[in-house]
């Protein structure tokens, strides 16, 4: 099965450094979102997830840089990795998971558990 | 880019319309591309063709292939002819339902990818490694092709 229905957005620049936007697949179930993001050569260490006003930011940066010796044939973009996502407000960030193995980072986000009735007591 | 759920809107009628769009997104990709990714072959023709780069110095070739998300026993590497050839799929680890998917970039599936070799190397002497997802084949010159510096007495 090869599907990918959706147009990756285009290369950002942030602070004079460009960067690839890396391929992404969200799924949801009943008590999460999995996000899985593509990022080959970036391991644990080169990675950073921030999250800032409902906004979240992958960043994967290489572990390795490209040979130094003559490149006869390229087609890898010598670039690190980074792209954002706008969250659900339903999603409890306190509870975001991320692991990363083989240059794919995957996020666990946990739908927030429904907001309880409350009574509320009406003083004078 | 919202992590809220993805309403389609291209619903298709009839499944033609699905190749279609495909067609539409892939055309679009072609003309959004910088001119170093013209020269990779459309996906929609073959699937999936990782990204392949090959290096040259004085004693080895190596090459080196993004491959996300794979198993190292899924992985072949070998041989023919003075090519390389790497090739091995890519499975799916969960299965959700189309109402669950929200956005799908990733290939999945069979891929392979031939590099002609500028010359012969030593067969024997070939190392493979997998590491954070980028395949790095090692492939040592065989004795007649590396450079050999020849000296000339001048009389």
């Amino acid at each position: 099965m090869t599907t990918a229905a959706q147009n990756i957005p285009q290369n950002c620049t942030v602070e004079n450094e460009e960067y690839l936007s890396p391929r992404v697949d969200i799924y949801e179930d009943k008590e999460a979102y999995v996000l899985q993001a593509e990022m080959p050569g970036v391991n644990k260490e080169g990675l950073e997830v921030t999250l800032a006003d409902n906004e979240l930011t992958l960043t994967g940066r290489r572990a390795e840089a490209a040979p130094q010796s003559e490149a006869l044939h390229r087609e890898s973009r010598p670039l690190n990795y980074r792209r954002a996502f706008e969250l659900d407000p339903a999603i409890d960030t306190a509870r975001i998971e991320a692991s990363i193995a083989q240059g794919v980072l995957t996020l666990r986000l946990p739908k927030a558990e429904k907001i309880k009735p409350r009574k509320i007591t009406v003083t004078e | 880019m919202f992590l809220t759920r993805w309403n389609k809107t291209e619903t298709p009628a009839w499944p033609a319309f699905g190749r279609l769009s495909d067609l539409r997104d892939e055309l679009d990709r072609l003309f959004d591309s910088p001119l170093s990714e013209l020269g990779r072959t459309s996906r929609l023709l073959n699937g999936w063709a990782p990204a392949v780069d090959l290096y040259e110095d004085k004693d080895n070739f190596t090459v080196k292939a993004e491959l996300p998300g794979l198993k190292r026993e899924d992985i072949d590497v070998s041989l023919n002819e003075g090519a390389l050839v790497i090739s091995g799929e890519r499975k799916a680890e969960q299965k959700f339902d189309e109402a669950g998917t929200h956005r799908v970039e990733r290939f999945f599936g069979r891929f392979s990818r031939t590099i002609l070799l500028p010359a012969t190397v030593n067969a024997d002497k070939i190392a493979a490694q997998y590491k954070d997802g980028v395949l790095t084949v090692t492939l040592p010159k065989s004795e007649e092709a590396k450079p050999k510096q020849i000296e000339i007495n001048v009389k």
